[in-house]
């Protein structure tokens, strides 16, 4: 009972604008630094102490920035259509924002997975771009992040967009299924997932090290600047209360 | 079924008489047509067996240009309104405007499609799996792209803003609809994309016209 009540606590604080404010920028720091020692680590592993692949030599190595970013990417999609769900339901003011600060890292990310994708395949496969479901998938997911960010801003009212936008997410959502087992369904020159739970994981340990270093300091480093977009959404938002305007008094004082 | 047959009837009528605004995008289809069979080399090369994807991405954006206009009207004289506090069920109405709208633009494609593939240079063997793809496809064109029409309803931008935000829900469509004319002209068995495009269609039946009402009531909101 102890622990529910915390947690109810916990929700609604979290669900409030100022609290958030106050209380994120500890968690925020902690991200950011957390995020960049994982990554320098993983990375420094990655492509300088483990040995190089049998088949593919050296060019393997960008593995550890391709998958991270392919699945946190997804990721983000997830926390993006709950969040839109708990916006059409609750009408969580925060629920929204947290669409609008996460939809560009979640488009830099899939970006980046479709252009390290592009330049593995090449020696690899011998082509930088097949048209294979998976691939597809990426881009939909590309398209999906900037239809997002395109419709927030073709509506001017900020309480419709927030509406629209998480409609959006939500009816979004629909195709990540496809994502995820389109892989299973063609049989196409992707190599289906390596690593799934429960199994043992079809990649040697040495190289399963560094990758989950790098997955975790670009989850932890993504969580960070989420957090600071939305810091600066929050104080967008309610620029026209007094806790903010308390706050930048406080800034001004502290000379900062 | 009342607000399905009323709505799909003066949906109709209104496109009846507009017949200029109702022909837009088989006009398109057609010039667009004539254009890639200029484009692609005249009477005696055409574009071969890949006119049936050809003819698959023209009946998708004919299908766009058409579902972006269908709630336009309707916002701007106030009806729409009147359809969100009247109709019940709902869900039955947005189906009634929808069908009334394949019925104008994604039916007459798939009846010129034959003749499109005939211009074009494509083998008569896939003509009839292609229009069966459409007959499939085309009307879950119309459904998804409606979701998108009524998010952007109100905002006096369609176009290009509709084109990216539906262009994810249209891939699969394509993918599959193109897929199967293909495996039809090279004699293969199309029965997995037929089952998919059957399954998508039903799907977004079910689904869409939810969305849709969500979406429309948004946009009379605030």
């Amino acid at each position: 009972m102890g622990l529910v009540a915390w947690a109810q606590r916990a929700f609604h604080k979290t669900g409030s604008p100022r609290w958030f404010f106050a209380g994120s920028r500890r968690w925020m720091v902690g991200l950011y630094v957390a995020g960049i020692a994982l990554i320098v680590v993983g990375s420094t592993m990655g492509l300088g102490f483990v040995p190089p692949e049998r088949y593919q030599g050296d060019s393997f190595r960008i593995l550890f920035v391709h998958v991270p970013a392919v699945h946190l990417a997804q990721t983000i999609y997830i926390a993006v259509a709950v969040a839109g769900l708990v916006y059409l339901v609750w009408r969580m003011k925060m629920a929204e924002l947290v669409i609008a600060a996460a939809a560009p890292v979640g488009m830099a990310l899939t970006a980046a997975g479709l252009a390290t994708g592009v330049v593995w395949g090449i020696p690899t496969w011998g082509t930088g771009w097949v048209w294979d479901a998976r691939i597809m998938s990426t881009l939909v997911l590309l398209l999906l992040f900037f239809g997002l960010l395109a419709l927030r801003q073709a509506i001017p009212r900020p309480d419709r967009a927030a509406m629209a936008v998480s409609l959006l997410a939500v009816v979004g959502a629909v195709n990540l299924p496809i994502i995820k087992y389109s892989v299973e369904w063609f049989t196409t020159l992707h190599q289906p997932a390596s690593i799934t739970l429960g199994d043992r994981p079809a990649i040697a340990p040495a190289f399963l090290v560094p990758l989950a270093l790098n997955a975790l300091g670009y989850y932890c480093l993504a969580a960070g600047i989420v957090i600071a977009a939305l810091r600066m959404k929050i104080v967008e938002r309610e620029s026209g209360t007094s806790w903010v305007a308390d706050w930048l008094d406080s800034r001004e004082h502290e000379g900062r | 079924m009342t607000a399905f047959l009323g709505l799909f009837q003066r949906d109709l009528l209104v496109a009846l008489r507009r017949p200029t605004d109702a022909a837009n995008p088989l006009v398109f289809f057609v010039l667009a047509v004539l254009l890639l069979g200029v484009g692609a080399g005249g009477a005696e090369r055409g574009l071969g067996d890949s006119a049936a994807g050809a003819v698959w991405v023209l009946a998708l954006f004919a299908n766009l240009l058409a579902v972006e206009g269908v709630f336009r009207r309707d916002f701007d004289d106030g009806s729409l309104e009147q359809l969100l506090i009247h109709a019940r069920p709902r869900f039955a109405a947005v189906l009634g405007k929808l069908a009334a709208n394949w019925s104008c633009a994604g039916l007459p494609v798939l009846v010129l499609s034959p003749l499109a593939l005939f211009v074009l240079g494509h083998s008569t063997a896939g003509a009839g799996m292609t229009m069966l793809t459409l007959l499939l496809g085309t009307p879950t064109l119309t459904l998804l792209g409606a979701i998108g029409a009524a998010l952007t309803a109100g905002t006096g931008r369609g176009g290009l803003l509709l084109a990216a935000l539906v262009m994810p829900f249209y891939l699969p469509v394509l993918i599959f609809g193109a897929g199967a004319s293909t495996a039809a002209v090279d004699g293969q068995d199309a029965a997995f994309e037929l089952l998919f495009l059957g399954a998508l269609l039903t799907g977004s039946i079910t689904a869409a016209p939810f969305a849709v009402g969500k979406a429309l009531a948004i946009s009379q909101e605030y």
